[in-house]
């Protein structure tokens, strides 16, 4: 072989079978970009065809061996040397030989588990992916092609709705509540906010999405938080009695849905932060956790067999070892109203004001 | 897996009082900060402005207080509310240095504008400390706002309702 590019080299093209009739699905990249890739389920099959293309038709390809791969990682942006990879498969194609001619390989990985979402973040990326490597003496050649994958759930046979009264001594007293505690991705949140003590010169109220991305453990753990919607639920001033209706449509922001410790590397949590602002642009806020889950779409007879198996696979599951379950678990703060943060604080203060609360 | 659409009707409201919906607001509060005088003669001159105050909190004592208060009675009280209380507390309008020095050709810190635009530095200010919840709480406020002499001796505490 020739060290100045004469030697031989290969193009490697990955097809899958059901290319034609598997639907895609957007996701954002690294740079905020939206691109479409082939979206699977857990369980599903994943087959197709690899073709090696030969770039010098009649010279020979030597190698050491071709091989497939299905990985599943968790890269930290900034430990990027470090992939964790909780799915890998191998499938050999070619032992160390020689091609000389363009081949096509075929290769299938039966049910494979995809145990969570795919998730590109500010500080880390979950990933699928199918990787061809033909590897040689001096340099390997690679193709990848990135799939996404989705973690569906039913509906929670416990939802109930979170009331809760909160405020500051003697000056503000409110009572809100949210119809559920866990929402899909394309469902309404109705609430209302019941004023019972005004002494503050309210002059807005508006509902923030926020997206707390938990990465690290123990003593190295960092919160990025995202504010992904404000959407302003009064303009004026309130008095005592008075209501104030919610209904925020989830479906037009982009959310994922709740995920908790992902194979221990990082957490995506969302939490509805209620925000009031007076007269001299002090704010008063009060946090609450909300569960997000993704809802499967209805199943059409032209969706794939496999998709379907998939899907029936969730219902009701409380397998433990899936951590990423999201209808049968309990998770921490909703279910009772019992607070978990109970302070109604402005920014401009060191330290929490203590609610009032009954 | 039939795709219901979702209930978006308004969650059940408690019918409010009319009372409440047509009395006046709890949260009535009015400060003016005007008149200012200039007292004294020479070099003693000092300017003085009437700090107004109308409301129904029943964290003030007096519904309706007026006092007289110089430049230095404010300074004291943003010196009071940044030690004793946790809020953030908004700065004064200047000193004025540069116009308590001699030879100017106006009436340095005696000018009619110069007091005006003081004077509404002062009231912004006012409103901006005695609406906070937090400074609402200090007694440093409450002396400044409505006794009649700030007692620079006084012992700093919280006001608790009762």
């Amino acid at each position: 072989m020739n060290f100045f590019g004469f030697g031989q080299t290969a193009e490697i093209d990955i097809v899958l079978n059901d290319a034609e009739t598997r639907k895609k699905a957007e996701h954002n990249s690294e740079d905020g970009r939206k691109d479409k890739y082939f979206l699977f389920y857990d369980g599903e099959t994943v087959s197709g065809k690899v073709n090696v293309t030969l770039k010098y038709p009649g010279k020979r390809l030597e190698h050491n061996g071709i091989k497939v791969e299905f990985v599943g990682q968790i890269e930290m942006y900034y430990d990027r040397g470090n992939h964790h990879e909780f799915v890998s498969l191998v499938k050999d194609l070619a032992r160390p030989g020689e091609l000389t001619q363009s081949q096509t390989f075929d290769f299938e990985f039966t049910h494979v588990e995809k145990p969570y979402e795919s998730y590109t973040g500010q500080n880390v990326k979950l990933r699928y992916f199918i990787k061809v490597t033909i590897t040689r003496k001096l340099s390997d050649i690679t193709k990848e092609l990135d799939i996404v994958v989705h973690t569906l759930s039913t509906y929670p046979d416990l939802n109930s709705s979170i009331k809760m009264e909160v405020g500051i001594e003697d000056c503000l007293h409110i009572e809100f509540e949210y119809n559920k505690s866990k929402y899909h991705l394309k469902d309404v949140i109705v609430g209302k906010i019941y004023f019972l003590l005004v002494r503050i010169k309210i002059r807005h109220m508006e509902i923030d999405i926020i997206r707390r991305e938990t990465t690290g453990t123990g003593a190295s753990v960092y919160n990025e938080n995202d504010t992904i919607a404000k959407y302003e639920i009064m303009d004026g001033a309130p008095v005592r009695g008075e209501s104030i209706p919610i209904r925020l449509f989830l479906a037009s922001y982009e959310l994922t849905p709740t995920m908790k410790d992902v194979n221990k590397k990082f957490s995506v949590r969302y939490f509805l932060n209620l925000v009031l602002i007076d007269e001299e642009d002090r704010r008063y806020f009060k946090q609450q956790e909300i569960i997000l889950w993704r809802k499967g779409d209805i199943v059409k007879k032209s969706m794939s067999h496999q998709a379907i198996i998939a899907a029936q696979r969730f219902e009701g599951s409380s397998n433990p070892e899936r951590s990423h379950s999201q209808s049968a678990e309990d998770f921490p703060n909703a279910m009772t109203g019992a607070p978990s943060e109970e302070t109604f604080t402005d920014p401009d203060l060191e330290q929490a004001v203590n609610a009032a609360q009954r | 897996m039939a795709d219901a659409i979702a209930d978006t009707r308004r969650l059940y409201t408690k019918p409010q009082n009319l009372n409440d919906a047509y009395g006046p607001p709890s949260n009535f509060l009015e400060i003016d900060v005007s008149n200012p005088e200039t007292v004294g003669v020479g070099r003693g001159r000092y300017t003085t402005y009437e700090v107004r105050l109308k409301t129904n909190l029943p964290i003030f004592k007096l519904k309706e207080s007026s006092v007289r208060r110089r430049y230095s009675d404010f300074e004291w009280l943003r010196a009071e509310l940044e030690r004793e209380s946790k809020v953030v507390v908004p700065p004064l309008p200047g000193k004025a240095l540069f116009r308590q020095l001699p030879f100017r050709g106006d009436d340095g810190i005696f000018d009619d504008s110069f007091i005006e635009e003081r004077r509404q530095g002062l009231e912004q200010f006012l409103n901006k400390v005695a609406g906070h919840p937090l400074a609402q709480n200090e007694r440093c406020l409450h002396m400044f706002l409505q006794d009649e002499f700030v007692d620079k001796n006084y012992t700093p505490s919280k006001i608790r309702q009762a």
